[in-house]
């Protein structure tokens, strides 16, 4: 079993370093961008809202702030348009985590089904304050150096900076899946109160692992940023980034590893394939998403991984029952 | 004996209710020590004071002379104070071995939880000793919330002595279990507290605290009403009173308070 999910994660990894060679079409490398920023974000997002049951319906908050730093650093800095903007990538992910500080505390004071709604209501200040602010353009939003670099050619660093994004979001994922502080947040989740109570600090690892999750997400934006050239608050404070990565952890299944990778790979390039190729109907996919939604929500509930590994093991448990059986049945 | 745990003059109001009215309360080092009183009368209360889940309005609480009135449950925790609840409560999606690891580490900072892996060979070791000692060892792979309540509340007594705490509240041990079990519980307090560990027991069944504790306090109205040995209580006209005009008592709970 052991060895066979290994397998899986190494022919995932070549399938994904081979992809922008073999797929030439620039429009599918565009697409196959944003499913690697995109995923990475929903592994980031259940690194927290997962394990700890904390969902953050307000994670937009870091992408937006991502990408504004990007954009903000690279003309206070005077640098020019190249792959010299992919070092400001990581920083703008610190600038993410640190603005994450502030809001964390804030929300984080409260419990469940308020801190959604107070991540909802952080999410619309930190909207109207880009929209607002001088700093930030206002409405015209922000522009980043021009960026010379061939069409044919222009998404491939792209890609494969996105897939270095992804690989540390899921390696860091699975070591705090593995180290106490997970242990701690996975407490949080079935009891915080209980686990309190055994000496765990909850507000501290809490507000780490919020603070985490900005880091990677914050990064996402920049890369976002870069990419697009032009930045405006209503597409990087975007509240359908907010339920679009939620809904991805949900479908492919909530607090598990794989699950953001499934519902981020399957939801972004079908999202981005159907926005794409009907361009003219361009909110299709939403009908799309909200039905899906429904039909993961009333059927498989815990996501499409939890539904197979059970589905799986009952499989299993009725081969081997039958097995046992028809011995018996040879015996006697 | 001196005192390691004790709760003085402490009040506690919810809205209008007056839960604890200046109640006070002493756990000898090495005793075990019931808690008992007619429902309604504050000892769950007066558990969250002294375990810090509840901030009382007036008096103190102290532990090896120190005061930690008003500390955060992980503060009392990690000084070595334990404690179950009534209501059991475990992590219900988590297996049993990482419930008992959760409480390990009762010392330890949460930045080193973030460098470090969920248990060390000493600590998985520990958990499953203490598994053992409940007899859940063979079900440590599971999904705790698959086990059954008498198994959670084992579980729950399980994963506070992992963490070695020098005192441990239990919140109704007793409470919901069948009698086979009851007498398992008894016998595991007993043990312990032979080994030199300190309990301060809640419990309506008068049968348990008459057979184990040392030393009963009585609770009524939010205030400590008699203070004495199970045969001192029992005799007291006062708890009887108490429990009579407590209203909520069944009679074979006072039949069994007469008749220990």
């Amino acid at each position: 079993m052991k060895k066979w999910s290994n397998l899986w994660w190494l022919a995932g990894l070549v399938v994904a370093l081979v992809l922008p060679l073999v797929m030439t079409n620039p429009a599918y490398r565009g697409i196959a961008v944003y499913t690697l920023l995109f995923t990475a974000c929903a592994t980031s997002w259940n690194m927290f809202s997962g394990y700890s049951g904390y969902v953050n319906l307000g994670a937009a908050v870091f992408y937006g702030t991502g990408a504004y730093s990007e954009d903000l650093l690279a003309n206070h800095l005077n640098m020019s348009g190249g792959a010299a903007l992919f070092w400001l990538v990581p920083l703008s992910g610190v600038v993410a985590m640190l603005i994450g500080i502030p809001v964390g505390l804030v929300a984080l004071r409260v419990r469940r089904h308020t801190y959604v709604v107070i991540t909802i209501a952080i999410f619309f200040v930190f909207q109207l304050a880009a929209t607002n602010f001088g700093f930030t353009g206002g409405t015209a939003g922000l522009t980043i150096p021009f960026i010379p670099w061939m069409a044919s050619y222009f998404d491939v660093p792209f890609y494969y900076v996105a897939l270095a994004v992804l690989i540390f979001a899921i390696l860091l994922s699975a070591g705090v899946r593995r180290s106490r502080f997970g242990l701690q947040l996975l407490a949080i989740r079935d009891d915080e109160d209980r686990a309190l109570g055994l000496g765990v600090q909850v507000a501290a690892v809490k507000l780490t692992g919020y603070v985490m999750s900005g880091f990677v997400i914050g990064m996402c934006g920049a890369i976002y940023a870069m990419k697009q050239g032009q930045i405006y608050p209503q597409f990087v404070f975007d509240p359908l980034f907010d339920i679009t990565v939620a809904l991805m952890c949900f479908f492919g299944g909530f607090g598990t590893l794989v699950g953001p990778i499934i519902g981020g790979v399957v939801l972004e390039s079908a999202q981005q394939y159907l926005t794409v190729t009907y361009s003219s109907g361009g909110s299709l996919y939403l009908i799309i998403f909200g039905a899906l939604f429904l039909l993961v929500i009333l059927f498989m509930p815990r996501g499409i991984v939890v539904y197979v590994k059970d589905w799986w093991g009952r499989r299993q448990s009725r081969i081997e029952s039958s097995q046992t059986a028809a011995t018996a049945g040879v015996a006697s | 004996m001196t005192t390691l745990l004790s709760a003085s003059n402490v009040s506690r109001a919810f809205g209008g209710v007056q839960a604890l009215n200046g109640c006070s309360l002493e756990v000898r080092r090495g005793s075990i020590t019931g808690l008992i009183g007619p429902n309604g009368s504050g000892k769950t209360t007066l558990f969250n004071v002294m375990t810090g889940y509840v901030k009382p309005d007036a008096g103190s609480v102290t532990f090896e002379g120190q005061n930690i009135t008003g500390a955060r449950p992980n503060k009392v925790f990690e000084l070595g104070v334990g404690r179950t609840f009534q209501l059991t409560r475990i992590f219900a999606r988590m297996t049993v071995l990482e419930n008992m690891l959760v409480a390990t580490q009762r010392e330890e900072s949460w930045l080193r939880g973030l460098t470090r892996s969920k248990s060390s060979p000493r600590e998985l070791e520990a958990a499953m000793e203490w598994l053992n000692f409940v007899g859940l060892a063979h079900l440590a792979k599971l999904e705790a919330g698959s086990l059954s309540y008498g198994q959670r509340k084992l579980l729950e007594l399980a994963y506070v002595l992992v963490a070695n705490p020098d005192v441990i509240l239990l919140d109704e041990p007793a409470g919901g279990v069948n009698l086979t079990l009851i007498n398992v519980i008894a016998e595991k307090i007993q043990a312990l507290n032979e080994q030199g560990k300190t309990f301060l027991v809640v419990e309506h069944n008068m049968e348990f605290v008459m057979k184990i504790c040392h030393q009963v306090t009585v609770m009524h109205q939010g205030t400590d009403l008699v203070t004495g040995t199970p045969g001192e209580v029992r005799t007291n006209p006062a708890v009887l009173d108490a429990y009579l005009g407590g209203g909520d008592e069944t009679d074979e709970e006072l039949e069994e308070l007469a008749n220990g």
